[in-house]
């Protein structure tokens, strides 16, 4: 046990991932492919790109159970705009900036009304679905108009050979690295998450950065969003009901970023994507039964959060301040 | 000679007069009746959800055909919940309307209700998916014949015989529902017949675009050649459309749904390669006159059984016309 006690959650996951990896590799043809490590990179993408948008949340010691109803209803109503004759570039604009603003009630409802996250963003994201759906669009899934053929090549491009997806959550992953490294809000970001009291008393502007995560979140939502749009020519909002959310925390707390906050980066939220994406990829090529996945799936989570049970026992701080 | 000028002249008058009464109108003596068996009666609507083509085709359908005549549409949507869709018929049980109309989101869920609700005296229609309790009316799609003719299309088209490969893929709504279960039962009848066309994947896509894009891209990189896939919502097989153009690949696709615009312009920009369609303004025409003859006759509910299946049209973009598919009335 004590050569394995300096490994973090994120190490075990990924020796998990490589391990799947490995079997699938022996023992189904054709997974170990380019062709296919591209497509299974693919389909997990733009759950990446959301699952880097829930992780800047949750490092800041929040949760945003609404990214998922929000993503859904601001790009199902650009598509709206879009299909009634307004210009593409507008309609983007418009999307775009309704996320926001929804992002900043958000982060002002936890930051000022203090209003603990998981209920602001559960009860946001209900209200938001409901709005669309009686104001915003009639149709649960809203198809990608002519006029907006141009965006189709960010969700079914290609570029060198290489799904223009992939590129993008890169381009995601990279821009959350270095917000988180190098940018001075980005650090703060980490010390508010880490211990709100002591980043206040510092002289951060505690509130102010829990807005901001909140409002970060949003814009990466809304940017998955119209990857997907693009990626199947509609935008299906019934995924604000569904439980896509939670695919998307269980991408986070895989990879290893506590629901306590302050710990972790963008590393794990791509450890904990691939997993995933491995996982999802062979039980697909195996043929087996989504309801059957989903035990799976399941079983996976619960043995990657139980090894790091035993290899790293809660700490003090964690054990008085709970997890979430 | 005398009697017959009389005749003559009496007949003329005869006639003019009747012209002159002919002139004003003679009342239909059936149609008062018939207004008046319909004036104040109400229709409860319970479709698994509003929001998509099909539910909001046929609400649209209903309330065109019944509304003109007084008698009222009540919608009650329970969004994808099967719990709150029990509860909307309990309520209406004891609300006690004339008729309610049910799309069953499995076989299960709703039979003991539906049965009870022709025991306290309403009509009860249901439409495309059944339940395993047959109510007065079922207007719908024959699954098990639709599925048994989607496998004779998958044999025609891609039997090595044929010049096919022989592969073919089925990407499924969800598991339990009553169009899922039949449609199998109904491909798996051919399929079973036809040992050299191999089923090399059947998953269930939840009926979300992005899951079907997902599998159908991992099957056509597990078998290049593969030759179709079938699937059973047009909605959700945009995604797997988006697969196949991905992949570069001649698949086959081979989806179904109601007919709405949007699956013909699918096929005409090569979206789809065909689709079955169960045209739903007539789904909507099918219940409407069910519902106008059992209010028009009073029979206690439950005293007769009819099923109404609607005609499938295998759409391609040759076969196609303008006036194949339809389109949602505009909301007023």
């Amino acid at each position: 046990m004590r050569l394995f006690g300096r490994l973090s959650q994120e190490q075990i996951v990924f020796g998990l991932a490589l391990l799947l990896c490995l079997a699938f590799a022996v023992a189904l043809p054709g997974f170990l492919t380019t062709s296919n490590i591209l497509n299974l990179i693919r389909s997990v993408s733009i759950l990446g790109i959301l699952g880097v948008a829930m992780g800047l949340v949750v490092i800041g010691r929040g949760i945003d159970l609404s990214l998922v109803a929000l993503m859904a209803v601001s790009v199902a109503w650009t598509m709206t705009l879009i299909g009634s004759g307004m210009s593409l570039a507008q309609a983007l604009a418009i999307g775009l900036a309704f996320s926001l603003f929804i992002g900043a009630v958000n982060g002002w409802l936890v930051a000022y009304v203090e209003i603990p996250a998981i209920f602001a963003t559960l009860a946001m994201g209900t209200l938001i679905y409901g709005f669309g759906r009686y104001f915003l669009f009639e149709l649960d899934v809203a198809y990608m108009p002519e006029a907006a053929r141009p965006l189709l090549w960010l969700g079914q491009g290609t570029l060198l050979g290489v799904p223009v997806p992939i590129f993008l959550f890169a381009a995601v992953c990279l821009g959350g690295y270095l917000f988180l490294r190098y940018a001075r809000s980005g650090r703060y970001l980490r010390a508010v998450g880490d211990n709100l009291a002591a980043a206040r008393i510092t002289g951060v502007p505690a509130r102010p950065i829990i807005v901001m995560q909140y409002v970060l979140a949003s814009m990466v939502g809304y940017s998955a969003g119209i990857i997907t749009a693009a990626s199947v020519a509609s935008m299906n909002t019934r995924l604000a009901i569904s439980t896509y959310v939670y695919d998307v925390i269980l991408v986070v707390v895989l990879g290893g970023i506590g629901l306590s906050g302050g710990k972790g980066g963008i590393r794990n939220v791509i450890v904990g994507t691939l997993l995933i994406g491995v996982l999802l990829n062979g039980m697909t090529i195996m043929d087996i039964q989504y309801t059957v996945q989903n035990v799976i799936k399941g079983v996976i989570l619960l043995t990657a959060i139980v090894i790091d049970t035993i290899l790293n026992p809660r700490d003090e701080q964690t054990a008085q301040q709970g997890d979430i | 000679m005398r009697l017959l000028k009389t005749g003559i002249i009496a007949a003329t008058f005869a006639l003019s007069a009747g012209s002159v009464l002919a002139q004003e109108g003679i009342d239909d003596p059936t149609r008062a009746p018939y207004y008046d068996s319909f004036a104040g009666k109400r229709v409860a609507y319970v479709p698994v959800a509003m929001g998509f083509d099909l539910t909001e085709g046929w609400a649209a359908g209903l309330r065109e055909a019944l509304e003109p005549l007084g008698m009222k549409i009540d919608v009650r949507d329970p969004n994808w919940s099967t719990d709150a869709g029990a509860q909307a018929i309990t309520s209406l049980i004891s609300e006690k309307p004339d008729v309610i109309v049910v799309h069953n989101p499995d076989v299960q869920s709703y039979a003991r209700l539906l049965k009870r609700a022709e025991e306290a005296g309403i009509y009860v229609v249901q439409v495309n998916m059944r339940s395993s309790y047959s109510t007065d009316v079922f207007v719908g799609a024959d699954y098990v014949g639709m599925g048994e003719r989607i496998g004779q299309r998958m044999v025609d088209k891609c039997s090595p015989a044929n010049g096919g490969s022989g592969k073919v893929a089925i990407t499924q709504g969800v598991l339990t529902a009553a169009a899922s279960i039949y449609q199998m039962q109904g491909i798996k009848n051919v399929l079973s017949k036809h040992p050299d066309v191999q089923l090399v994947s059947n998953q269930a896509a939840d009926w979300d675009s992005t899951k079907a894009k997902n599998i159908a891209a991992t099957v056509i990189q597990q078998h290049p050649d593969l030759c179709m896939i079938t699937g059973f919502w047009d909605v959700m097989d945009v995604g797997t459309a988006a697969a196949i153009k991905e992949s570069g690949k001649d698949v086959y696709l081979l989806t179904q749904g109601g007919g709405n615009r949007m699956a013909c312009d699918g096929l005409s920009n090569g979206t789809y390669s065909e689709v079955v369609v169960y045209f739903v303004p007539g789904q909507a025409r099918d219940m409407a006159t069910m519902i106008k003859h059992l209010v028009q006759n009073g029979q206690a509910p439950g005293t007769t059984r009819t099923t109404l299946f609607t005609p499938l049209d295998f759409l391609t973009k040759d076969n196609m016309t303008a006036a194949s598919c339809w389109d949602l009335p505009a909301k007023g």
